[in-house]
């Protein structure tokens, strides 16, 4: 069934999450080409937070040495707020979720 | 607002945005978990909240207008066939991945420009919900756009199927730009906005795309209309029965 | 630069030390072949259960019965599609690709979460998930932020942040039933007394019939041994449910003072292997649905990459 199929490329995402701070790593995805993969990029990894800018490369054009690191970014996105767990207004009692 | 503004027309026109909204984001969020691989399922569902977001604004401020003191929710809810204001395109079911993304980027194009001119509306909230939705439009139109070009460029079986989405499609554009009596008012007030006027860019945007896209932009052979006055095609009535299903059986409780 | 060739057995006790260390294990590291294998096993089953999770709460996003209640869903359920991507990407650092993982979903070669194969059947159910089953979820999320795996404790940072909203807004959902007529307080009890086992089960056999555990924990893989999430995770429901005024379905549930923890009955073992097996209620319709959206796709993705392909080819053609 898949082996027929033909791969997507897998591309890393960098992400900017505000000025004056490094692009990071976020993780991959695939897509058919880099405009696509940046639109992808912007719904995959970016729900919460826009971000001011995205970088895609593609996975196969990295080199890499031994050592990688990549963390994770979150900014609180403006106009979603149900994403976050604020969001629900829970009694004191149960209020360790 | 303009006090000689009849307040009935206002409140049709608001409630009218809110059903093209609901309805749109209703067909789109049926793709979550169906779309044709995972991050196309998240970027879909980016596009369904938009809309069902738009649809949030617009019937909250009809609710404000309205005498009757319903809520937003229920002029989602509690309104049936006949009382939907929403044009037809926006009711058609999902279909295929073609008629899907072929139908977005033909209300996206018509959506750009609809909305930039709602954002000089004398009527500040409507004003202020157009130049909010504007940003996503732009951003929708960017990705259906892209997706036609694939569609009609890429495989045989895929320009076929957005052919056919075409043409299948076609006859419910005219009604993007019939403006009635009631709408007609609003627009010599300066609050909506004339869509008639927006056709000729309109058509000449789709026509520049379909180009690109190698598609055949097909024969003003046949027009429906009848979705503002509350006439419908026979999907809407299916869809009202699934969106209010739970207010309509267990009635007049909070969720 | 000087290469000095260790052997299996030295290497894999450098690689013990490291992770002895609370030191990450990053893509490029040496790692036994055991340690891969057994990493990509639990992050694609851990991938695949959020995919197919979203099946059963998707199965509500047109039904929703308000309109905030409908953006909630479809962004949590958009948010697992989310977590099934950063778990997928994270596994694809190990070596093996989506479709490979996607394959070995749709034959049955790989497993996901069990308590997606019971069906959701009223509007309660869907506030149940989050509160139990992302509850559930969360418990074990949490300590693997500490896995000894780099890319896939940097996705598990993620998703616990993201999953928070998604416990907080069922349990949210269901305090407007619990509060509500005795309709709506009949519809919550219900899917508690139906989602509360399925839940428990969650967390695995008992630490002494579980068979990856030790390894797992001696790799760091897992931080917790099944037993003790689950201790948590009733711990912490209790009080829950007795906020909401609803009653948890076990006669044998009670606050065990010694053990400062609460006392449960024992999970229907054979349940969870039934299920497991394969015969649960939706086991064949969560498969055959992955299957068939897979299938219906199939021009898409083609269309996709025959379009690249002539762009590609128009590019050269006019660099040339």
């Amino acid at each position: 069934m898949m082996s027929t199929e033909k791969k997507l490329p897998l591309f890393e995402i960098f992400v900017r999450s505000k000025r004056g701070l490094d692009h990071k790593h976020v993780g991959s995805l695939h897509a058919e080409d880099h405009t696509q993969a940046l639109e992808y990029a912007r719904d995959c990894y970016t729900r919460r937070s826009e971000g001011v800018s995205l970088w895609v490369v593609k996975s196969s054009d990295i080199v890499a040495s031994q050592e990688e690191d990549a963390s994770s970014f979150y900014d609180p996105m403006d106009d979603k707020p149900y994403r976050h767990a604020t969001h629900y207004e829970l009694p004191e009692e149960v209020n360790n979720m | 607002m303009n006090q000689n503004v009849n307040k009935q027309a206002l409140f049709n026109y608001v409630l009218a945005l809110g059903d093209d909204a609901i309805t749109m984001g209703h067909r789109l969020s049926e793709w979550c978990r169906n779309a044709p691989f995972l991050e196309e399922d998240l970027a879909i569902g980016n596009v369904a909240l938009d809309f069902i977001g738009r649809a949030q604004m617009f019937y909250q401020y009809a609710a404000e207008l309205d005498d009757q003191g319903r809520s937003e929710d229920d002029l989602a809810f509690l309104r049936d066939c006949r009382d939907f204001r929403n044009l037809l395109i926006y009711e058609l079911p999902k279909g295929d991945f073609a008629f899907t993304m072929v139908r977005q980027m033909i209300v996206d194009l018509f959506n750009m420009e609809f909305l930039e001119q709602l954002t000089k509306s004398s009527d500040e909230r409507l004003s202020a919900i157009a130049g909010k939705c504007i940003k996503e439009s732009r951003y929708h139109l960017r990705r259906s756009h892209d997706w036609v070009l694939r569609l009609g460029d890429g495989t045989e079986e895929s320009h076929e199927r957005a052919q056919r989405a075409l043409v299948d499609i076609w006859g419910y554009t005219p009604e993007l730009f019939m403006v009635d009596e009631s709408e007609q008012q609003l627009v010599q007030a300066g609050i909506a906005v004339d869509r008639a006027a927006l056709m000729s860019v309109w058509d000449n945007r789709v026509g520049q795309i379909l180009t690109e896209a190698k598609l055949q932009k097909p024969e003003d052979s046949w027009k429906v209309e009848g979705g503002r006055r509350g006439v419908h095609t026979e999907h809407l009535g299916h869809m009202l029965s699934e969106l209010q299903f739970l207010q309509r059986a267990y009635p007049g409780l909070q969720w | 630069m000087t290469e000095f060739k260790m052997n299996e057995a030295e290497l894999e006790k450098v690689f013990q030390k490291r992770i002895d260390d609370e030191q990450k294990i990053e893509p490029k590291d040496w790692m036994p072949e055991k340690y891969r294998k057994n990493l990509i096993r639990q992050i694609s089953q851990h991938a695949h259960s959020e995919v197919i999770g979203m099946q059963p709460e998707g199965n509500w996003i047109t039904r929703a019965p308000t309109l905030r209640r409908k953006m909630v869903l479809l962004a949590k359920v958009q948010d697992e599609g989310g977590h099934g991507l950063y778990l997928y990407s994270s596994a694809e650092t190990l070596g093996i690709s989506r479709e490979e993982m996607v394959e070995a979903l749709q034959t049955g070669a790989a497993k996901y979460a069990s308590i997606f194969n019971y069906p959701t059947l009223t509007w309660a159910d869907v506030g149940a998930i989050g509160w139990l089953v992302d509850g559930a979820a969360i418990v074990n999320q949490i300590s693997l932020q500490r896995t000894s795996y780099g890319p896939y404790a940097r996705a598990m940072v993620r998703v616990c942040k993201e999953e928070s909203f998604h416990q907080r807004q069922g349990y949210e959902s269901l305090m407007v039933l619990a509060f509500g007529n005795a309709e709506q307080k009949q519809m919550a009890q219900d899917a508690l007394d139906r989602w509360w086992w399925p839940s428990l089960m969650m967390f695995g056999p008992h630490d002494a019939d579980s068979a990856h555990s030790s390894q797992s924990m001696k790799w760091k893989i897992k931080r917790k041994s099944n037993d003790e999430l689950r201790q948590s995770f009733v711990d912490q429901s209790v009080p829950q449910a007795e906020y909401l005024g609803l009653k948890i379905p076990d006669s044998n549930l009670k606050w065990n003072e010694e053990r400062g923890h609460y006392d449960f009955g024992e999970i229907d073992w054979d349940e969870f292997l039934r299920v497991i097996n394969g015969d649960g209620m939706c086991n064949r319709d969560r498969i055959s649905h992955h299957v068939k959206v897979h299938n219906e796709g199939q021009w898409v993705r083609d269309a996709m990459r025959a379009y690249e392909e002539k762009k590609r080819a128009r590019e050269l053609k006019k660099s040339a």
